[in-house]
Parts: structure tokens; sequence; C-alpha cells
């Protein structure tokens, strides 16, 4: 298995490094087909495990690393689906993200998101789940989430709380606005700062110089650096679910969905 | 420190370059949506580009609802 093509991710062994690459229109929304070869990649990381020493995710996609969930698709589910079913459904992508991303984290490859331009919401997840993130410096992230009256759900918050002050998470998460790569460096939410459309390289070039090193090490470095917050993620799960029973959010998402705006998500 | 005056030149000079329109056609009061023709995630591009060649932050909600040139310049010049 050196190339594995999927409709939203594919993925490859370059030089030893396993390269995950997102590249679902326009701007690689989370959503139930993303999740499915999210799925499929997990089934295929212990065989990448045993013949890759690092890993990079990155977006082919001109617009950016990823928009976030996929916000049209959860919609129009919960209006085909009673009261109940909604929240089931959401309940249930929820679990089954979570065990995508902390899987993921837990992994003893060393992880690195390339991110160039939007990486919001469920795209911020995803690369929080990484170990390092390398910014093209025209990145922007963002959790705007409470403009729909929910909280981030992939395991943002817990997860960015880990790697940056609590006052930097309740600036991003209470006003929702984007920062860029050169803040997201100084906050620590960046490892790097690569130059425009550069991200990738510079990824590479780190992957190259981690594989240099005792693999067991690494993972035993990574493990003692990083623990998962389970228990938070768990919580947040409730609390997304408490939030997401509101009226006010279906309103939200009816107003995104019929914005006449071409990138609806943008803060 | 610029002035306001210079702060706008150096907006335009900046669309103008990055969005291959002549430097001519803009003006202060352009609305930049329809004078270079970009969307808004075009326009988000902009700001991390006035950011970075400023080295300010211009949160999203500040220049939310601002189309032309000359506010854009105001809000930058109030974090020089």
């Amino acid at each position: 298995m050196n190339v594995h093509r999927g409709k939203t991710l594919s993925w490859s062994i370059v030089n030893g490094v396993a390269e995950a690459e997102l590249h679902l229109a326009p701007c690689n929304e989370i959503g139930t087909a993303m999740l499915e070869d999210l799925e499929r990649f997990l089934k295929a990381l212990p065989e990448l495990e045993q013949r890759a020493g690092a890993l990079i995710f990155y977006s082919s996609r001109k617009e950016g690393f990823s928009a976030g969930a996929d916000l049209r698709e959860l919609h129009a589910r919960s209006l085909e689906a009673s009261e109940r079913e909604r929240l089931e459904g959401v309940r249930d992508f929820l679990l089954r993200i979570h065990h995508v991303l902390n899987t993921l984290d837990a992994s003893p490859l060393t992880m690195i998101a390339a991110v160039h331009g939007v990486c919001f919401g469920g795209g911020l997840e995803l690369a929080l789940a990484c170990d390092l993130i390398v910014a093209d410096k025209m990145a922007r992230f963002a959790f705007p989430e409470l403009r729909l009256g929910l909280i981030p759900g992939f395991g943002g918050i817990p997860r960015l709380r880990r790697d940056v002050a609590n006052s930097v998470v309740r600036d991003l998460l209470l006003t929702g606005r984007s920062i860029n790569a050169a803040k997201a460096l100084a906050v620590g939410l960046a490892s790097q700062v690569a130059g425009e459309g550069e991200a990738l390289r510079v990824a590479r070039s780190a992957a190259a110089q981690i594989l240099k090193f005792d693999r067991a090490a690494s993972a035993a470095a990574k493990r003692f650096a990083k623990p998962i917050p389970l228990e938070e993620l768990r919580r947040e799960i409730d609390l997304f679910c408490e939030l997401f029973a509101r009226p006010a959010v279906m309103e939200g998402l009816r107003k995104f969905v019929e914005s006449t705006d071409a990138h609806p998500y943008l803060p | 420190m610029r002035t306001l005056e210079q702060t706008t030149d150096e907006v335009l000079n900046l669309a103008a370059a990055h969005f291959k329109v002549r430097r001519a056609e803009l003006s202060p009061g352009d609305d930049f949506y329809k004078k270079l023709g970009i969307d808004s995630l075009q326009a988000l591009e902009l700001l991390t580009r006035l950011e970075n060649h400023f080295a300010v932050e211009l949160p999203d909600y500040e220049v939310q609802g601002v189309s032309d040139f000359r506010t854009l310049a105001a809000r930058i010049q109030a974090r020089l």
C-alpha cells in the first residue's frame, strides 16, 4: 500500500513519510464523506505506523486547509430528521470524529499539519490533533462556532487549551475572530511559519529531521509531552449537544445555508 | 509614524500590486470589492497581506462592513 486515493482524502508514503492529502471541494468541509475517509485512514494507520516515521496532513485545495464542519450537510440532515434523530445523529457524528482525532493524537507517528489559507473550526481541530503546525504566512485560524450558538465540537477547546494560554482560547472562542500565521506563531499555536506556498515543503523538511531519531524514543516523548485530555473531550461532546438542542442553532444554520456569500464560513 | 495619507497610499499600492490592477485606477474612496473584483475569501487574503505588511492585527469584526480603501486604511492607522 503505497498510495490510496479516496474521495476526500488520499494518502501515500514518500521517502519514509506518510502524507495525507485533503482534497474535497470547496475547502475540505468535514461531513460524512470526509469522516468516512478519515475512518478508512484510521484502518490504514497501523500499517503506516510500521512503514513511516512521520505523517503530514496537507490540503491541495487552494482555498486552504479546511473550512471546518460541513454545515450545509448538517442543516440538510437536521431538516429531514425528528428532534430526537437530529440530536442522536449529531452525537453519533461527534463520537466518530472524536474517535478519529483521539486516535491520530495518540499515534506514535509524529504528525505535522501543513496549513495554508483557511483553517477554521473543524479544520483547526484536525490540525490541533497533530503534533506540529507549520503555517503558510497567508494562513488564518479561527473558531467561528459561537456565530451559530455553538462551541467547537471536534475537540477544539481541550486541545487548544493544551497548547496556548487560556486568554488566547477565550479570545479566539468568544470573539470568533481569525488570526494570521504570525499571531499563531506568537501564541504558540503554530510551530513554524513558512513563506507563501511553502508550508508543505517546510513540513517535509521537518519530517526528514524527525526521521533521523529513534522512533520508540520519539513516540515516548510525544506521549509524555502531549497527554490527551479525554475527560474534557467527553464533556465537550455533552456541552455541544446541549447547545445544539436549542432552536437558535437551527436558525443560525439556516442563515448560513441561505447566505449568498461565496464563502459563508468566514467570520 | 506614518500619516493616514501614507497608510492609505501603501494600502492602495499593495492592493494594486497584488490584484494586478493599475495603481492609477485606484482611489481611497473606491469599493475594493468592486474595484479589485474580489470575493470575501480574497478580501480575507487582502486583510492578511495588510496585517503582514503593516505588522498589525486587524480583527475581522473591525473590518466587517468596510468596503472602501480609506476606511480600511483608517482601521490600520488606529493600530499603528
